[in-house]
């Protein structure tokens, strides 16, 4: 599926679009179709996210949402090399979820 | 330390409430962001991976106490309490947010600093020997000339738009400490026969794609010239540097196409040009900054008898410290590479603890190596005992200058919007790795260093070893290098063949090394062995 994502225009964090807004966890994105641009345009000019764009994820069979590449998956987490500063901190799975 | 004078402070003031104005336009709605982008970098503000990422300029890598205070509150009150000291000399926080970033400008801009000409295609924060003023082997400082080029480069409306970025280093010693010839211009302070001091010109390096080693194009320049010929240098690129092509638009390229005979005759012609017009500043200028970087009032008579009974400070001793130019002194560095650390970063309380160390034992300053490292320039024999074991203490007494754990490492996908591939913990098993193997201190100098993509930031082209991480179908992959150099033997590193995965290449870099133990000679380094019996061992021990 296609799921879009960014970053909150004031605070910078990697933010998920939900349905209706933009969620911190990557749990939460919703397949957005394949009419996706009028709402990332939408959305940009309100400003409720900034560098917007959509990529491929697959929703797995427990319900978690795992973008395709490396690079939104560290996004949706966190460094890997700091597990205090994940987005769920100390969470002892979150990196091997990443990889 | 150079003191900001009313222009300079004036200036940065004012830049500071330009941009908190801009910052609220652009959250008010006022500005797209198509039109606050390129704001935004002219003051250091990226948008990475994680948040907004803001570079902070530390000139020429010096800082006082205060300022090493004020970047650790920053790092407390704004980000996530740590920063990263970068391989130019510069500090980058991760964790910013647009709604902090008018005030925290506004904070450095109390300690006079700011985030100036850290993104852009302009003149980039200078860059310059992390032991200038102190080293023993130093013909001049360099700083009070690198201090002339950044004012002579600050919002300079001609160097405003470059074709693309434009990074300057000026050196003041025979040995190259700050990768001088891989910089657009690199500068040497030299003395010619007369016992005149002029500066030696090395023009079109870099790296990235393309990496190339600086030719030098004139041998000598007089003092009272160096901006008029700085600026002639960058005028013919202004004007011929290609603006159709963001890869091919460094001076490299130019210099490249044109061949260096034909750059340098043009740089020539444009500077008679301009000698006639007297766009030098007055040499005034130059006396007016030089007491700035006057020696502090180092003790005289004092014994340069170092206690070496504790065999853990007297390793420190043999491999953190650097001869200084004053008896009884030496230049100190703190390692930012514990075993299984992230290079370059530090916490805020090292940070302050960093600067009370300055205060305590450097006569107030320290500087940022390009190898991610702080330096304490200045400190007294007597005192490094005590030094070190506060240090340890912090977890910065780590004995590695120049050795395989002193890994330059850039940020890598764990922050960078830019990578293919992590970076960070590449670097963080390779010295776990040796470190188990209890080869920490006995490979001699052997410098590593890691980008996570072409763009090089991590150096890895002028690594002894170099690791490039690549992306290989959506999965991180790692290219070996050898035989870089960014020293005064500069050179560029030659992939090894094809990559590995993120296990794989530690152990390429261990075979890399047993390769060199079994074939070294006598009193040989890493890049030594290497440049003498050439690739074919590496690679039959890697893919035979
Ligand atoms: C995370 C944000 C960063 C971005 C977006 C970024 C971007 C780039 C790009 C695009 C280039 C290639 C320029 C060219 O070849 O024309 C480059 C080169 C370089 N950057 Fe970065 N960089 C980042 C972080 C860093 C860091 C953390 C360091 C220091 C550790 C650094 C130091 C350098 C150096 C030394 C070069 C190569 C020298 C040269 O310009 O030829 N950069 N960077
Ligand atoms: S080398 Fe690439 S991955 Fe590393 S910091 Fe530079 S742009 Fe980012």
């Amino acid at each position: 599926m296609k799921i879009l994502t960014g970053n909150n225009l004031e605070t910078g964090a990697v933010v998920w679009w939900e349905g209706k807004g933009w969620s911190l966890h990557v749990d939460d994105a919703v397949d957005a179709g394949e009419e996706f641009e009028t709402l990332l345009a939408t959305e940009e000019a309100e400003r409720r996210v900034v560098g917007a764009y959509a990529i491929d994820a697959e929703r797995l069979d427990d319900g978690r949402v795992r973008p395709a590449h490396i690079k939104d998956r560290v996004r949706a987490l966190g460094p890997t090399v700091r597990p205090d500063l994940t987005l769920k901190p100390n969470d002892p799975n979150a990196i091997a979820e990443v990889l | 330390m150079y003191k900001y004078d009313q222009y300079d402070q004036a200036m940065v003031d004012a830049r500071v409430e330009e941009f908190r104005d801009q910052c609220r336009r652009r959250m008010e709605g006022h500005l797209t962001e198509d039109q606050f982008k390129p704001l935004r970098l002219m003051n250091g503000l990226y948008l990475q991976l994680h948040a907004y990422m803001l570079r902070v300029a530390v000139p020429y890598g010096t800082l006082n106490g205060q300022q090493m205070d004020a970047l650790a509150d920053i790092a407390d009150k704004y980000d996530r309490g740590y920063g990263h000291f970068t391989t130019r000399q510069n500090i980058q926080y991760n964790w910013i947010k647009l709604e902090d970033a008018g005030d925290i400008l506004a904070d450095l801009a109390k300690v006079e600093m700011h985030a100036i000409q850290t993104s852009g295609n302009c003149i980039r924060n200078i860059s310059a020997d992390h032991f200038a003023g102190a080293a023993a082997d130093e013909l001049v400082d360099p700083r009070p000339y690198a201090e002339l080029m950044r004012q002579w480069s600050s919002f300079h409306p001609e160097f405003t738009y470059l074709p693309r970025k434009f990074k300057i280093c000026v050196i003041g010693a025979d040995k190259d400490r700050a990768a001088m010839k891989l910089h657009d211009i690199g500068i040497q302070i030299v003395k010619n026969d007369e016992g005149e001091l002029g500066a030696q010109f090395y023009v079109g390096g870099g790296m990235g794609r393309t990496p190339m080693i600086a030719p030098m194009i004139r041998e000598f320049v007089p003092l009272d010239q160096l901006i008029t010929y700085a600026e002639a240098c960058l005028r013919v690129y202004n004007r011929y540097g290609r603006r159709d092509n963001k890869y091919k638009a460094r001076i490299k390229i130019l210099v490249h196409e044109l061949g260096k005979e034909e750059y340098t005759r043009q740089v020539e012609e444009e500077f008679q040009h301009m000698l006639d017009q007297g766009i030098e500043p007055p040499f005034a200028e130059l006396e007016r900054i030089r007491p700035y970087f006057a020696d502090p009032a180092f003790e005289t008579g004092l014994s340069d008898d170092i206690d070496r009974s504790d065999p853990d400070f007297a390793l420190w001793v043999d491999t953190n410290t650097h001869a200084h130019k004053a008896p009884g002194y030496v230049s100190a560095v703190i390692s930012l590479k514990p075993v299984g650390g992230i290079p370059g970063d530090a916490t805020a309380e090292q940070m302050h603890l960093m600067a009370d160390l300055a205060r305590e034992y450097s006569f107030d300053e320290c500087r940022v190596m390009h190898t991610q490292n702080i330096v304490l320039p200045h400190v007294k024999k007597a005192d490094l005992y005590a030094l070190w074991q506060k240090l340890e203490a912090a977890g910065l007494g780590t004995a590695n200058l120049d050795q395989i754990g002193d890994i330059i490492a850039c940020p890598g996908l764990d922050y960078c919007s830019l990578a293919n591939a992590r970076s960070i913990p590449v670097a963080q098993k390779i010295a776990q790795r040796f470190e188990e193997k209890g080869q920490s201190n006995t490979l001699g100098e052997l410098k590593l260093k890691i980008s996570g993509c072409i763009n090089a930031c991590g150096h890895h082209h002028a690594g002894h070893i170099g690791i490039l991480g690549v992306d290989k179908k959506g999965k991180e992959n790692y290219q070996l290098l050898l035989g870089g150099s960014e020293g005064e033997d500069t050179s560029l590193a030659k992939i090894t063949g094809p990559g590995f995965d993120e296990d794989g290449i530690v152990d390429a870099v261990e075979k890399a090394t047993e390769v060199y133990l079994n074939e070294k000679q006598e009193g040989e380094r890493f890049l030594d062995t290497y440049r003498r019996v050439g690739m074919a061992p590496f690679k039959e021990a890697l893919y035979g």
